[in-house]
């Protein structure tokens, strides 16, 4: 007798060569043949979601034509800078460091009972500043380095991390993202190392949420296809984490979308008056 | 019959430079000029245009003029026909259409205009809210035979070229604009290129047609349009088939002949045609109005 082996999630199992593939392609036909701009700016957190945009842009761009921001806080790890500079010394890229100190600390002295969720926003805010600022300076284009899940679960900075017009991660879930990073030869040092956004002291991601990445990928792919939590949970999952996984979704969709206009006419923006993003 | 297939990666919106380009891919092809050209769904647009269909979608017999002039102008008087997708303007009523097109050196004739009826209106895909449906499929007549054609997800339901072939189509011209998506890794790409080149296949082989496919290339907002524009001979042999990615001009000859020895090695349309109104005048069937034909079977 012949079983088929049970499946509990849908598999996100890549194949990392046509991603590759693709996501060089979107860089390149984005930027260079729609818009005419053949450089990039991002931040290089020493993370694996910049680190992986950067191998990327460097395919698709040149590593001459990438250009690389670590814009570290006071407390931000020092194997961050370190991490970041294992990505510039493989690709060539062009690299900058720029404290975010002055910036950030200008106007938080007048908010000193800022808790470290309003100071980390602070700082992501700021780095988005900055970018863009950068990417004027260099008649270059900011890229996005968010992965779907954190997008999903709403593990992000509003109109910070999500402010780039071009994200080539923003469709895969994180463990997708390791699984692409290793076979373009990220460091495995980065790769393997617990996710952070770095924001405050010991501060991992899968701290903050609650549960791992890898766990999540799997009941946010089942949520997404159209199953139901009892379904999910049905198929083996612990309801804690389901739950965990549905408060994150459902109270974030607001942050995967531009902000609520009030429509009062039948010409609205984006409502009656339709015009895609490439028009 | 020489056959060329036009890859495309257009500007959105910008129906003069789409033109130039497409001239300037004529030019190319007049070094040895094809009989039939096929070009993609949406070809001189782009495919994602949201309300701006409105202000691009254009009429067919002015469509057709400005080609036939665009031929001559960059290829010469040879005859040539040409299969392009484009979003029509039909006084007033818009449709996302195929236009069929015979061009000599005197001037041009409409062999048929085909209007998508199977409009994706789901997901990533937003089309009912814009355009009409088409009403007709029809095989029409050709120095090439008759042929159908068949835009983007007309080409997704099974039923769609199998009457096309039992209308007498013996090819089926399919230009198409596929956002690309599925990672699963078949054959090295995309899931739905896959998926694409399967359905193609499988038509071919069952009905024993030719089956040609042009697709958009490139990003429209993110969304990368497959290519892979390919023909398939009756026999379901992929005769030449282009990249996912990037613009591409692409020849085969093709032997017609190959379509009476298909079908004689696998005779399934004919046996199709047999048993058609069996199938049909069932009343598990959701076709009513095929009752009145129920006396003429005995």
């Amino acid at each position: 007798m012949i079983s088929a082996p049970p499946r509990r999630a849908p598999s996100l199992a890549i194949d990392v060569e046509v991603a590759a593939r693709w996501l060089e392609a979107f860089l390149h036909d984005e930027l260079v043949e729609r818009r005419g701009i053949g450089r990039a700016v991002l931040g290089l957190s020493g993370g694996v979601d910049s680190a992986l945009v950067a191998y990327l842009a460097a395919r698709a761009l040149g590593p001459q034509n990438v250009h690389a921001f670590r814009l570290p806080y006071a407390t931000s790890n020092p194997q961050s800078l370190a991490d970041a500079q294992l990505v510039i010394d493989a690709l060539g890229i062009s690299a900058r460091t720029i404290e975010i100190g002055g910036a950030v600390d200008g106007y938080l002295q007048f908010e000193p009972d800022a808790d470290s969720r309003r100071r980390g926003n602070v700082m992501a805010r700021t780095r988005m500043l900055v970018l863009f600022d950068q990417s004027q300076k260099l008649g270059a284009l900011p890229l996005g380095t968010g992965n779907k899940t954190e997008r999903l679960l709403g593990y992000f900075t509003w109109h910070a991390d999500d402010a780039p017009p071009l994200n080539p991660l923003g469709d895969l879930y994180k463990t997708q993202v390791w699984a692409l990073a290793r076979h373009l030869g990220v460091p495995a040092t980065i790769v393997e190392k617990a996710p952070s956004a770095d924001l405050e002291a010991n501060q991992t991601d899968e701290g903050d949420l609650g549960i791992a990445y890898a766990l999540a990928d799997e009941i946010l792919a089942l949520m997404l296809t159209g199953y139901r939590d009892p379904q999910i949970v049905a198929r083996g999952y612990r309801e804690a984490d389901v739950a965990i996984v549905r408060r994150r979704l459902d109270g974030t969709h607001w942050k995967r979308h531009l902000p609520t206009t009030a429509m009062l006419s039948n010409t609205a923006i984006n409502e009656f008056y339709l015009r895609p993003v490439d028009y | 019959m020489k056959l060329a297939l036009v890859q495309n990666k257009p500007r959105k919106g910008d129906v003069e430079s789409n033109v130039r380009a497409l001239g300037d891919a004529f030019a190319q092809l007049a070094e040895d000029p094809p009989d039939l050209i096929v070009a993609p769904e949406a070809a001189l647009t782009g495919y994602f245009l949201e309300g701006a269909v409105y202000e691009h979608a254009l009429e067919a017999g002015a469509l057709a003029e400005r080609l036939g002039n665009l031929w001559r102008a960059r290829a010469g008087a040879r005859a040539v026909d040409l299969a392009i997708g484009f979003y029509e303007n039909a006084e007033g009523a818009y449709y996302n259409a195929a236009l069929y097109l015979e061009i000599d050196a005197c001037g041009q004739r409409i062999a048929h205009v085909h209007r998508k009826m199977f409009l994706p209106t789901y997901g990533v895909f937003d089309e009912e809210r814009f355009l009409s449906r088409g009403r007709r499929l029809c095989a029409f007549p050709t120095r090439f035979g008759k042929l159908a054609m068949l835009v983007c997800e007309d080409a997704w339901h099974a039923l769609v070229p199998t009457v096309a072939a039992l209308k007498g189509a013996r090819m089926l011209l399919i230009p198409s604009a596929s956002p690309g998506r599925g990672l699963d890794g078949i054959n090295g790409e995309l899931t739905s290129i896959e998926r694409w080149r399967e359905l193609l296949r499988g038509y071919a082989i069952e009905h024993g047609v030719f089956v040609v496919y042009a697709s958009l290339a490139g990003f429209e907002g993110g969304k990368g349009m497959t290519g892979s524009s390919c023909a398939i001979d009756p026999s379901g042999n992929v005769l030449v088939a282009a990249p996912a990615l990037g613009a591409h001009l692409v020849r085969v000859d093709l032997d017609l002949g190959d379509i009476d020895i298909a079908r004689a090695r696998l005779p399934l349309l004919g046996d199709l045609r047999a048993v058609l109104p069996d199938l049909l005048l069932d009343d598990e069937l959701p076709l009513p109005s095929l009752r009145a034909f129920e006396g003429e079977r005995s």
